[in-house]
């Protein structure tokens, strides 16, 4: 994942793109996510300034929703699939193991309760991509494959 | 000679190494000097033979199943662009019993069509429907939907025509048409398979249901889990618009209508209705209070249709073939068919379109093929995460939205999801009260704060501390949340908790430090 740094100018054309307008605050929240990684306090300052609604009205919008969080990830993000599907095929057993695995690298771990893979439990995202049948072997395969984690 | 060659481009495909199928698959023709067209298709739903690669042999699809990379080399050198055999073939893809048997009333196109082809698309019925509400009228197509007996399959079963009724009753100059397609419910995937497979064909569906209503403009509420989704529907939206099927004066029927494509952010509740309206205009997934419906006063204080994918999905064969063709399957008040997802410890997981009767044995055996550990089913939770747990015992319901109510269970959404006998369901009975906890908006106490005092008296009985005593209270507890929550969310996470106490009661003596 590239995320950059938070950025006034970048910031004001992710909310332009959106006409400022103030319904689009859940989209626009997703706008900075997907450049910067994470919700800053400078960002939520900005977005009431120019979406012209408060600060907290912003504020808790975003810490209302899980996927906007409030501080920077780590170099990657797994996410778990920690639902009922995934739950019958081992994913409580699944997710012990990834902690371990991941313990002590710059990865952010996060649950995620369903990621409509059902049928090819248990399931993870990481970095934006779905994996199906994941076993703990191919787990460890996967990420591996990722740059920057000690194998 | 060119050879046509279809990998789907699903996620569940894709998350099992479709792409790289693909790849090697093209690099192969390569080398062999083969002239390959390779078409990214949707899935047929066998999710349990993805990737599934289809090749076009004269008239037929030979399909090859649970193909990997490293396969494809082996594939070529058995003639694979011929049809050549090999152990993985599977034969014509119109040919395998899991597919040939099912009822494809609203899943039809998916994985027959290249999804973002609009030529494909209109060679297989597009906007056919679309061009035959506008002849029926408005009314008419109210009346055919009502006809058909359709019901809402996001869960709630409303009475799609009646509904789409009384926003065409009710005066307004705006009007909208909100398509949910915040598919959260643990085991199911519907939504996406047919938003990935055949997203001209809700966009058709939307156009549809705004035309009956009198709605200009439509809005789909797509959860962010769904990334790949995103992709293929806001390309597919854009596709429409750029051939005029999305716009003013569409297709010169004096009907204007668009389509805005909304992300949710991870939020649990927000697939209930009014969650998704508030979500959709930029605030908290604060649930409202009904009435005013949304049907009066919905998204913006507008006249809303809320309607989830399938339900609308399943409307332009309604009106192609009339609702009497749909109300004819099913049973009882169940009318039509449910796509039925076999989801977690199943040997063929996948999609499983059925008329409304079938059982839960039929589609977890036959079709499943019982357990993807080989071990007895100990318990089957469908409908979601406020859906009961049902005991091995009761496989023989039939799928019935009353059926279902009488063994104090629900229908849902479709998603079935089987655990074998090594499931300890007292950590089910708690996470059920713990995901109600992390995911309540809030606004109601029972829900807000019943969840967690829920998962600290289940732990208590898991601890074996004053068990009788704790029982009682557990009870009284899912009392309160149910009559006095908000929504479902609080008024019904108390199903699959009474499901565990009732029938494996057992369980909550050896759940003593199985997590965490």
């Amino acid at each position: 994942m590239t995320h950059q740094d938070y950025d006034r100018q970048a910031a004001t054309e992710i909310i332009a793109g959106f006409d400022a307008r103030p319904e689009m605050l859940v989209q626009i929240l997703h706008g900075f996510l997907d450049r910067f990684g994470w919700i800053s306090e400078d960002a939520i300052r900005q977005l009431a300034e120019e979406l012209n609604v408060s600060r907290a009205d912003v504020h808790g919008v975003v810490s209302y929703y899980h996927d906007f969080r409030t501080t920077a990830p780590g170099r990657h993000i797994v996410k778990l699939c920690a639902a009922e599907a995934c739950q019958a095929m081992g994913s409580r057993e699944l997710e012990a193991h990834a902690k371990t695995r991941l313990a002590g690298n710059d990865v952010t771990i996060e649950p995620v309760y369903c990621l409509g893979n059902c049928a090819c439990s248990p399931a993870v995202m990481i970095d934006g991509r779905t994996y199906g049948r994941v076993s703990k072997e191919r787990f460890d395969e996967i990420v591996d494959g990722l740059g920057g984690v000690r194998t | 000679m060119t050879t046509r060659i279809f990998v789907p481009r699903e996620t569940a495909a894709v998350s099992v190494g479709a792409d790289d199928v693909a790849i090697a698959i093209a690099r192969q023709a390569k080398e062999h000097g083969a002239a390959i067209e390779l078409v990214r298709n949707g899935s047929w739903g066998a999710s349990w033979l993805e990737p599934l690669v289809e090749v076009v042999v004269g008239d037929k699809r030979i399909a090859y199943g649970n193909v990997a990379a490293d396969d494809v080399p082996g594939l070529f050198e058995a003639g694979f662009l011929e049809g050549g055999d090999h152990e993985q073939r599977l034969g014509p893809i119109d040919e395998i019993p899991y597919l040939i048997s099912q009822e494809r009333w609203t899943f039809w196109r998916c994985g027959l069509v290249a999804p973002l082809d609009l030529g494909d698309f209109m060679a297989h019925q597009g906007f056919k429907a679309f061009e035959k509400a506008v002849e029926l009228g408005p009314q008419g197509v109210i009346d055919a939907v009502k006809e058909s007996g359709l019901r809402g399959r996001g869960g709630a079963g409303f009475p799609a025509g009646i509904k789409w009724q009384t926003v065409a009753d009710t005066d307004g100059e705006q009007k909208y048409v909100a398509c949910n397609a915040d598919e959260g419910d643990s085991g199911t995937f519907s939504d996406r398979m047919l938003m990935e497979g055949d997203p001209l064909g809700l966009i058709e569906s939307m156009m549809i249901a705004g035309f009956a209503v009198g709605a200009s403009k439509g809005y789909i509420y797509l959860r962010s889990e769904y990334p790949l989704t995103h992709r293929i529907l806001g390309k597919a939206i854009e596709l429409a618009r750029e051939a005029g099927w999305l716009g003013d004066n569409i297709n010169g029927s004096g009907f204007d209508f668009d389509i805005e494509l909304h992300l949710g952010a991870g939020s649990y509740v927000c697939g209930e209705e009014t969650a998704m309206l508030e979500s959709l205009e930029g605030k908290q997934g604060l649930v409202r209070a009904k009435p005013p419906l949304p049907a009066v006063s919905g998204l913006f204080g507008k006249p809303t249709v809320v309607n989830n994918v399938v339900t609308l999905a399943s409307v332009p064969n309604i009106v192609n073939l009339g609702g009497d063709r749909y109300a004819a399957m099913g049973v009882n008040r169940s009318k039509g068919t449910l796509a039925f997802q076999l989801a977690g410890n199943i040997k063929r997981g996948g999609l499983v379109e059925k008329s409304f009767g079938v059982t839960l044995r039929e589609l977890i055996e036959d079709y499943g093929g019982g357990t993807a550990s080989g071990r007895p089913v100990k318990a089957v939770q469908v409908g979601g995460p406020l859906g009961a747990y049902i005991p091995a015992d009761q496989l023989d319901t039939p799928l019935d939205y009353e059926a279902f109510v009488d063994i104090g269970a629900l229908v849902g959404h479709g998603g079935i999801v089987v655990f074998d006998d090594s499931a300890n369901m007292a950590l089910q009975a708690r996470f059920a009260m713990e995901f109600c906890a992390i995911e309540s908006c809030g606004k109601c106490t029972p829900c807000r704060i019943g969840s967690t005092r829920g998962v600290e008296v289940i732990d208590r009985m898991m601890t074996g501390e004053d068990r009788e005593e704790n029982y009682d209270l557990l009870m009284e507890l899912c009392d309160t949340m149910e009559d006095a929550s908000l929504c479902a969310m609080g008024g019904m996470t108390p199903f699959p908790v009474r499901s565990v106490l009732k029938y494996y009661g057992e369980d909550f003596a050896s759940a003593v430090g199985v997590d965490e």
